[in-house]
């Protein structure tokens, strides 16, 4: 390591269920270069000072969407998050919020795979498309109208910062939603009936306040805000049963 | 047997962990403010059909410090209100496009902003016409 | 899933968003500090043969229910669901109490305007 090693603190939650009955904070020094991340500083914890050190990673250059953790109260991906921005201070790292802790920074994230699941995550023709008709043709414009909603790696940065869903778990959440947003949105598709028992639901759209933080934090900009509140005009002019007579694309089951 | 035992953390005090969540509690606080004005005018519409004594003395209490600091402090969160409802409007509007570019979302917001003060120019101008 | 009844709701939320994002503030500021301290507009801007005219004409009913009434409508569901954020759950009672509020004061606005006269 260079002279001007500098070393900085980082504080992380531990939670072993098989000895603890509580999460605790514990500090470690860690020397760090100037370039690394706050996932570099874990990968230094768990290498060289505490192997029992458990948090998720992958590609550590925020496309993969694992490394998802609370740094200093914020949601943040922890590849993404430089160590050099909080020095001399100390840093703090937790699991994502809103999630229950598996074990340190480790969170049960199986919730959420079940509502991006119940979403119907796939273009739902009007009829299924033979071989013979060829390949559906989009232009740049009506790609334009889903491509951001198609950007989102399932950090659950956005489940983090969303206060209503820490109070309502059964909130379907800004990702599933912006993906469901995605497919409404795709001129391929024609699933908006499909889909609406889920948006018109008490946990669809209707449990969203606009609080807008998930838009906020998200890293990759599908700004899950605009998808999920976009479809509030939506579900209303559904509610009110005037929806049909602006989507003339209809619907498919 | 499994080892897990995922632990769930409490909700209480959410708001106060994040200058973001503090700013959206101050957004949503002041529609007490604004239900409490609304009253204040109901009450004036009521004292307005007792009569003009009723009437002035509505707008007699209207002229007391403490109605004043409640008016003041109630301007300043139904500001934020309007502020705040500008700013988030275009998160409720489809993806609007002009010769193949994408309308920034503050753009809205700033139309939204110049309607706010518009009409607050054409109030003001009609009280004092009359 | 349980459909939502909150289009009902959200609707009306909406448009007394809208009503007091672009009146609320002057409206507040001209009936609660610029008349009551008497700076800025001339004497007797809000005085009782003016305001009686302005409520008995069809123009000024409206304006004042539709203020009156959507700034409650607004407000009560935001308060209704701040609630929730604060960890009071009130179900179905808060409900009946927060938007029976706005209704009330919307019945009793609209009465008021009618007995005011033309």
């Amino acid at each position: 390591m260079a002279d001007n090693t500098r070393t900085i603190e980082i504080e992380v939650l531990r939670y072993h269920p098989e000895q603890d009955t509580e999460p605790h904070y514990q500090t470690f020094s860690v020397p760090f270069a100037d370039d690394w991340s706050v996932l570099q500083g874990l990968q230094y914890i768990k290498d060289d000072l505490d192997s029992s050190l458990s948090f998720r990673w992958s590609c550590r250059m925020a496309i993969c969407g694992s490394c998802g953790y609370m740094i200093n109260g914020e949601p943040k991906l922890g590849c993404r998050t430089f160590l050099r921005n909080y020095y001399p201070h100390k840093v703090r790292v937790g699991p994502l919020d809103h999630f229950p802790i598996e074990r340190d920074l480790v969170v049960d994230i199986d919730d959420f795979v079940g509502k991006l699941e119940g979403i119907k995550p796939y273009i739902i023709p009007r009829e299924p498309r033979t071989l013979e008709q060829g390949e559906y043709l989009q232009t740049p414009a009506q790609r334009d109208q889903y491509e951001q909603y198609s950007s989102c790696i399932n950090c659950l940065l956005c489940y983090a910062a969303c206060p209503q869903y820490g109070l309502n778990p059964g909130f379907t959440g800004p990702a599933a939603l912006a993906l469901l947003h995605r497919y409404n949105a795709d001129s391929r598709d024609e699933g908006w009936e499909a889909r609406s028992e889920i948006v018109n639901a008490e946990d669809g759209v209707w449990r969203c306040m606009l609080v807008g933080y998930c838009s906020e934090v998200c890293p990759k900009g599908v700004d899950p805000a605009h998808a999920i509140n976009q479809n509030k005009v939506n579900s209303t002019l559904d509610y009110f049963g005037v929806l049909k007579f602006l989507m003339p694309k209809g619907a498919a089951k | 047997m499994s080892a897990r035992k995922p632990y769930v953390r409490p909700m209480d005090g959410w708001w106060r962990r994040n200058p973001f969540f503090m700013r959206y509690m101050a957004r949503e606080a002041s529609a007490v403010f604004l239900a409490v004005y609304a009253v204040i005018l109901l009450v004036g519409v009521f004292r307005l059909s007792q009569g003009k004594a009723a009437y002035d003395a509505w707008l007699a209490a209207l002229t007391s410090p403490l109605s004043i600091l409640f008016h003041l402090v109630a301007l300043l969160a139904v500001a934020y209100h309007a502020y705040t409802w500008w700013k988030v409007m275009p998160k409720t509007m489809p993806m609007l496009h002009v010769g193949g570019r994408r309308i920034p979302e503050i753009t809205l917001s700033a139309v939204g902003w110049a309607a706010w003060l518009a009409a607050s120019l054409i109030v003001y101008v009609l009280v004092r016409g009359l | 899933m349980k459909r939502a009844n909150e289009p009902i709701f959200w609707s009306l939320f909406g448009a007394g968003g809208v009503v007091s994002a672009l009146l609320g503030p002057i409206l507040i500021l001209i009936t609660g500090v610029i008349v009551p301290t008497g700076s800025g507009v001339p004497p007797g801007a809000m005085a009782y043969p003016r305001m009686l005219a302005l409520a008995q004409s069809w123009c000024g009913k409206v304006v004042l229910l539709a203020v009156i009434s959507l700034f409650l409508w607004h407000a009560m569901h935001r308060i209704y669901h701040s609630l929730h954020d604060l960890g009071i759950h009130g179900g179905a009672g808060a409900a009946a109490i927060c938007y029976g509020i706005a209704l009330v004061a919307t019945l009793a606005t609209a009465y008021l305007l009618l007995i005011i006269g033309f």
